[in-house]
């Protein structure tokens, strides 16, 4: 039977365990509010772009001098693989499943004899995947870590970056791994292609009846808007996995409270348990010493 | 019959209202949009946009370049990045200048895409350094 100041010195550790985990909780919930406003004033922006990106397509499908942003290198030999986990862990299963994907997707691509080489966005999924694919991981990784708010530069800086991979000719294709918010305590793990870029979803008849002029010309404006479009779709991604994350670390640090709240009540109850026994016996002592006498 | 502008950062929408005139930079010359245009879809420069209601300027914003669909009913503006003339400042404007040049000339050494790009960079600072009325 442990002694009852050591019962008391573990109730009031777990008690501020408590309160850190719940502390935690509240500032995810306003962390994710806050993310999840800011994924929805994106919103407008992607749609429009897509509208654009459908009359472009239509009119410039099957040209030859087509960006390889659109229509890929042409080989299918190197596989770039961005995976965005967060900056920080204490939220569940969000980073590992990230690190998971990643990896068995690589395993499938190298498989198949493909090269694969990782661009991790966040110092978790760094971590995680240094462990077995160190050698596949392009450096410097991508972290936001101290960063306020997550701003339309920071996507399109690793967009440029992806681009400028591209053009080099050190990647043939580029896939994002993310964790898409689908609610509190749902986030799923999402592979999406961005170069080639896919194409874009069919049109509803309300646009295509225009027919569209364009200054300057179809393909002049379709090398400048497609690393806009794989900048939104980055931007997208960081925004849905930024909003994954403080769901998903509500969810874990409202079962952390909860656990610690269940141990609290266990451990009260041995408390007092020990004391009630503490005085049981003192009280057999007297009475016994009492009936000596 | 007034157009229905709206103006889109990736960030947010900035503004969604009719007007009777937008002035928008394209790449190959300021356009001015009135209700009943051809559709079209353009590139923007950097440059200012604008609005006018009557024969007056109501309201000028500074755009970093991006793109523009016009159609007869509607004018959307799909901005890198859009602040009103009011807000910009001129030390900042003047920074990036500086920023964009730099870059530039690091880029004049490699060729290709960048290069263009970075010369895109530098167009639309200095109308951004214009816009502040230097």
């Amino acid at each position: 039977m442990p002694s009852l100041k050591s019962l008391r010195t573990r109730i009031n550790s777990v008690k501020s365990t408590q309160k850190i985990t719940s502390a935690m909780k509240m500032v995810a919930a306003s962390k994710l509010r806050r993310a999840q406003t800011q994924a929805e004033a994106a919103r407008p922006y992607a749609e429009r772009m897509e509208r654009m990106m459908r009359a472009l397509a239509a009119s410039v499908a099957g040209s030859p001098t087509a960006p390889p942003l659109l229509v890929g290198t042409g080989k299918d030999q190197t596989h770039l693989l961005i995976a965005v986990t967060a900056d920080r862990g204490l939220a569940g299963a969000f980073n590992s499943s990230i690190g998971r994907a990643t990896r068995n997707l690589a395993r499938r691509l190298e498989s198949e004899g493909k090269t694969v080489k990782i661009l991790t966005v966040g110092r978790k999924g760094r971590d995680y995947l240094r462990r077995e694919l160190a050698n596949r991981l392009v450096d410097p990784g991508i972290s936001f870590a101290g960063k306020r708010r997550l701003e339309f530069s920071d996507a399109a800086e690793i967009g440029e970056r992806v681009t400028a991979m591209l053009m080099a000719g050190e990647i043939d294709s580029a896939t994002i791994v993310y964790n898409r918010f689908q609610s509190v305590i749902a986030q799923i793990v999402t592979e999406q292609q961005i170069i080639p870029a896919p194409p874009p979803p069919e049109g509803q008849a309300e646009d295509s009846g225009a027919q569209y002029e364009f200054e300057p010309d179809e393909e002049t404006i379709l090398e400048k808007l497609l690393p806009q479009v794989l900048a939104i779709q980055v931007y997208r991604a960081l925004l849905e996995s930024a909003a994954g994350e403080h769901g998903a670390r509500m969810t874990a640090m409202d079962n952390a409270t909860r656990n610690a709240g269940d141990m609290i009540k266990r451990l009260t109850l041995n408390y007092n348990r020990a004391r009630q026994a503490n005085i049981t016996k003192e009280l057999i002592e007297i009475i016994s010493g009492a009936e000596a006498v | 019959m007034p157009t229905n502008l709206e103006i889109v950062s990736p960030e947010k929408l900035l503004l969604s209202r009719p007007v009777d005139m937008v002035v928008i930079p394209a790449a190959e010359g300021d356009m001015g949009v009135l209700e009943g245009h051809t559709p079209m879809i353009v590139a923007l420069r950097g440059g200012t946009i604008a609005l006018y209601e009557g024969d007056r300027i109501t309201d000028q914003l500074y755009v970093a370049g991006g793109f523009a669909e016009v159609t007869p009913e509607r004018c959307t503006v799909l901005a890198n990045e859009a602040i009103p003339l009011a807000e910009l400042s001129r030390t900042e404007a003047e920074r990036r200048l500086a920023e964009a040049e730099a870059a530039y000339e690091a880029a004049d050494k490699r060729e290709g895409v960048l290069e263009d790009a970075a010369l895109d960079r530098v167009q639309s600072a200095r109308a951004m350094v214009e816009a502040t009325g230097g």
